[in-house]
């Protein structure tokens, strides 16, 4: 038994010149990331506005860079993927042996999952959902901070993965008995339980965190049914994340007792069910995609509704719309293993459930069509991401109907066919989303706008490249090929996994243009400015503030009568106006509590996948102490004071009369 | 449950920081007292769901004794109904320190909160000793899929409980030290929302895990 528990020198993978070679461009990187901040002495900047921050804004952008990262670690599995099958073709081997080829298909999809669409998800909710309710911060900010850090500690555990002994090879699913002790005695497994377990409980504390915001702290006025779509499609996610993520805490839990203590759970011996686990997964797993794609759905209610400038039609069937694939939702997870052998009745009933989500659907398509109907729609990023995503899902969705039979579901059960339908509707659907809401609402967070040209050459790297990649997976699928498989040897396959490696492709120039347009638009951003704060003419609050707003949000609660608030503050004359005098205003001080709680909870995670006993000890108590210490720390917060108010409210309302002048 | 409606409106009442900032200029936004009751009203329903994710899988597993003991071989219904007495007076103490807390009584509240803990401990110890006689007698959770899904179950349960122990005095140590403020007595709102919570959850584990799997 040693101190260091199951950890030694050995679990460093030098046999594997690819993990090397990135370890080393990881270090690189880091090492001239640290450089760059100490030469122009940033330190302070960093750990004061940002790391400590309480701020939702600034926890926002920082969730968003996590996901950026993230998809760069996730795409970089994907490409490898694609260009090992198209290699290892009519019985070649490729350059990837299956240990490590497994590892990186699980490792693709938790990342892309957890660690790249939740945070980035979690990021846009952050900037945008306060703003648009009028409010001044969320209803716990401290808690909000503490749910990044406990993100970002799973996202750490998973990356030390890479250069500390091996991630699970089981798929991300992790179904037992394969992911038991007995047929996975490695760390992998482990990684993924506490990466996702430690991740998961940052997830379930945001949903938590922004009910009781929306519930309590919508501004004078605001109805729930005048809140802006955006903030319904969040606020049906949370309900989700409420009522599904403990479902994941709990059969992580278990799974926990049988790989540490020897349970009976999942196993094969002692009288245990592996589809019990594999049930609970999925009663988690299905809502965790609309967890996904309602916020998205909701953002592109907001773009095609601003960019037509119109009201958006069917506001309220829309909300109800949300509220059925959210219920519909819970009762649908069986047909993700119809295959499993329930009776006729079970399958046909889950089968129906699924089919009937089509239709909520298809009420938003339609509301989304007539919204546009007689609009004059601005050919903007946004709206181009949006339209991408009306076509692109669409074809989704029917696929997944086509699934949800299941006879059909039968043949097609872990086909290529079942993944080109997964990645259609999430990369169709989720990811553009986020990627229209990144635009649209980019210069709202940061003050500055996006290159228009570079965002759209993305865009369509993105939109073409995705068909190139998945739709010769759908015909793979029929063509019998399964998913996870490290090498081929069937000759009509070659050429579709030929052109599949070419989307891939495709889509690598597309996220290469975003980073460049990234760089581009922050080196011009003098020259881009968003003065006044509303760049698109936009119908909710957030458009009201400064860009980036002001860190108190607003200097006087707005007062609501309308779903679309700020077109109904301009109609009536009455946007941009300074009260006779401004009260002082409470606000949260920085804290690095979260940092240091989520820290410890790592530490425990760490100790735990390598049997660290008395590490993971210390790392308990230094939760619990870090806590304790946090309910009873002293000077939490302060008040700004009506002066400083009053002169940066000044000098937004001064910015908002130029442009308006220079509009004359 | 009737303290329930009561706590949601004394927080009402009494905004966190009205009294860290002697009132003055708060609109409603300040009123986090109110979030937080809220907030661990929407936190315990999680927690329902975690229990209820792990009563699934008793459900599911109980009978896969994988021929070794089963329910009926191994409940002390007598036993357990002691333990049960405890936790469910507890609620009941738990309730009258609440009740001093409104009044602002220190003494009051302190003396049923010490009263309540020690009840908790006797539930927790009587637990402990169960969990311990059934390992002396070769009944381990790694036995079968009923002892298993028992152990994690009721186990789940203890360490909840044990939590609310802790907390519980931490809340002393706090009371002790500053009193009963707006911000002290929010808190034993919570721990209170907690300690009925977890009655609830015993109630339904009594009944499912001890008395159907005695019969």
């Amino acid at each position: 038994m040693s101190l260091l528990g199951n950890l030694s020198l050995d679990a460093i993978p030098y046999h594997e010149p690819i993990i090397m070679v990135t370890l080393a461009v990881i270090g690189v990187i880091g090492l001239a990331v640290v450089g760059l901040i100490t030469k122009y002495q940033k330190w302070g900047v960093l750990w004061h506005n940002w790391l400590t921050s309480v701020d939702h804004k600034r926890l926002g952008i920082m969730y968003i860079i996590l996901a950026l990262i993230m998809l760069i670690r996730g795409f970089s599995d994907a490409i490898m993927m694609r260009t090992q099958l198209a290699l290892a073709t009519n019985g070649a081997q490729g350059y990837l042996p299956p240990e490590h080829y497994d590892q990186i298909f699980t490792a693709h999809g938790i990342i892309m999952i957890i660690f790249m669409a939740m945070p980035f998800m979690i990021g846009l909710m952050n900037i945008v959902l306060p703003l648009q309710i009028g409010a001044r911060d969320v209803a716990f900010p401290f808690m909000n901070n503490l749910s990044f850090w406990l993100a970002a500690a799973g996202a750490v555990l998973i990356n030390i993965s890479l250069g500390l002994g091996e991630f699970a090879k089981t798929g991300w699913l992790a179904y037992p008995p394969l992911s038991e002790m007995s047929f996975s005695p490695g760390v992998g497994v482990d990684y993924y339980i506490w990466a996702l377990q430690i991740s998961g409980i940052g997830t379930l504390l945001t949903g938590v965190n922004f009910l009781a915001t929306v519930f309590k702290m919508r501004a004078p006025g605001m109805k729930l049914m005048q809140m802006p779509i955006f903030t319904w499609a969040c606020t049906w996610a949370n309900i989700l994340i409420v009522a599904s993520f403990p479902i994941l805490t709990a059969v992580l839990g278990l799974l926990t007792l049988d790989r540490y203590l020897d349970f009976h759970f999942f196993t094969n011996d002692g009288g245990g069910n592996a589809m019990m686990y594999i049930n609970l997964f999925w009663a988690w797993g299905h809502p965790e995609v609309y967890i996904l794609v309602l916020p998205a759905f909701g953002i592109f209610s907001e773009v095609i509704s601003t960019f037509t400038g119109k009201r958006l039609f069917g506001y309220t069937s829309m909300v109800w719309a949300s509220g059925a694939i959210s219920i519909l939702g819970f009762v649908v997870w069986l047909h993700h293993f119809f295959t499993m052998g329930s009776s006729a009745d079970v399958n046909a009933f889950f089968g129906v459930m699924t089919m009937i989500i089509a239709i909520p659907t298809g009420v938003k398509l339609f509301n989304w069509l007539f919204t546009m109907y007689r609009g004059r729609l601005r050919i903007t990023v946004p709206v181009l991401w949006t339209l991408g995503f009306m076509v692109t899902f669409s074809i989704g969705g029917m696929t997944g109907v086509l699934l949800a039979v299941p006879g059909a579901d039968y043949v097609l059960h872990n086909s290529l066919f079942l993944v080109a339908h997964f990645h259609n509707t999430i990369i169709g659907g989720a990811v553009f989303g986020y990627m229209a809401g990144f635009a649209f609402w980019f210069p709202k967070a940061t003050g500055f706008h996006l290159n228009e040209r570079l965002g759209k050459y993305s865009f369509w790297c993105w939109q073409i490249g995705f068909y190139v990649a998945f739709m010769p997976l759908y015909v793979l699928g029929f063509l019998g090929m399964t998913r996870r498989l490290n090498h081929t040897n069937n000759p009509d396959w070659n050429i579709w996994l030929y052109i599949a490696a070419v989307g891939a492709l495709i889509i690598f120039v597309g996220i290469i243009l975003q980073f460049v347009q990234l760089y581009v638009s922050i080196r011009d951003r003098e020259q881009n400015p968003d003065v006044d704060g509303d760049p698109w003419n936009g119908h909710t609050l957030e458009w009201s503030t400064a860009s980036p707003p002001q860190f108190y949000n607003f200097a006087v609660l707005p007062k609501v009568h309308d779903i679309d608030a700020f077109t109904d503050m301009k109609e009536k004359g009455i946007e941009y106006q300074a009260p006779d005098e401004y009260m002082p205003i409470h606000m949260p001080r920085n804290t690095a509590a979260g940092m240091q709680i989520a820290g410890a909870a790592g530490i425990v995670g760490f100790a735990l996948i390598w049997h660290i006993w008395w590490l993971a000890i210390v790392g308990t108590l230094g939760m619990v102490v870090a806590l304790i210490a946090r309910c009873y720390a002293k000077d939490v917060d302060y008040y700004v004071e009506p002066q400083e108010v009053a002169e940066i409210e000044r000098a937004h309302l001064a910015s908002v009369a130029t442009v308006k002048e220079e509009a004359l | 449950m009737s303290a329930v409606p009561e706590t949601l409106k004394f927080a009402n009442e009494h905004g966190l920081h009205a009294d860290d900032h002697g009132g003055g200029h708060h609109d409603e936004h300040q009123d986090t007292g109110g979030n937080t009751l809220f907030g661990f009203w929407l936190y315990l329903m999680t927690d329902c769901i975690l229990f209820a994710s792990v009563f699934a899988t008793y459900a599911v597993l109980y009978m896969n004794t994988d021929g070794g003991v089963s329910g009926k071989d191994i409940f002390d219904l007598n036993f357990v109904l002691v333990e049960t007495a405890a936790l469910l007076v507890s609620s009941i103490t738990y309730g009258f320190a609440f009740l001093y807390a409104h009044k602002q009584q220190k003494a009051g509240t302190l003396l049923w909160l010490l009263v309540t803990m020690a009840l908790g401990c006797v539930f927790i110890a009587m637990e402990v000793y169960e969990f311990h006689h059934l390992i002396v007698e070769g009944h381990n959770p790694d036995g079968s899929a009923f002892l298993s899904s028992f152990f994690a179950l009721v186990g789940m349960h203890g360490l909840h409980v044990t939590a609310g122990l802790i907390w519980m005095l931490v809340m002393v140590l706090e009371v002790l030290k500053r009193g009963l403020g707006a911000q002290t007595v929010t808190r034993l709102g919570c721990l209170s929302l907690f300690w009925h919570f977890l009655d609830i959850v015993w109630v339904c584990l009594f009944t499912v895990v001890y008395l159907l799997g005695a019969m």
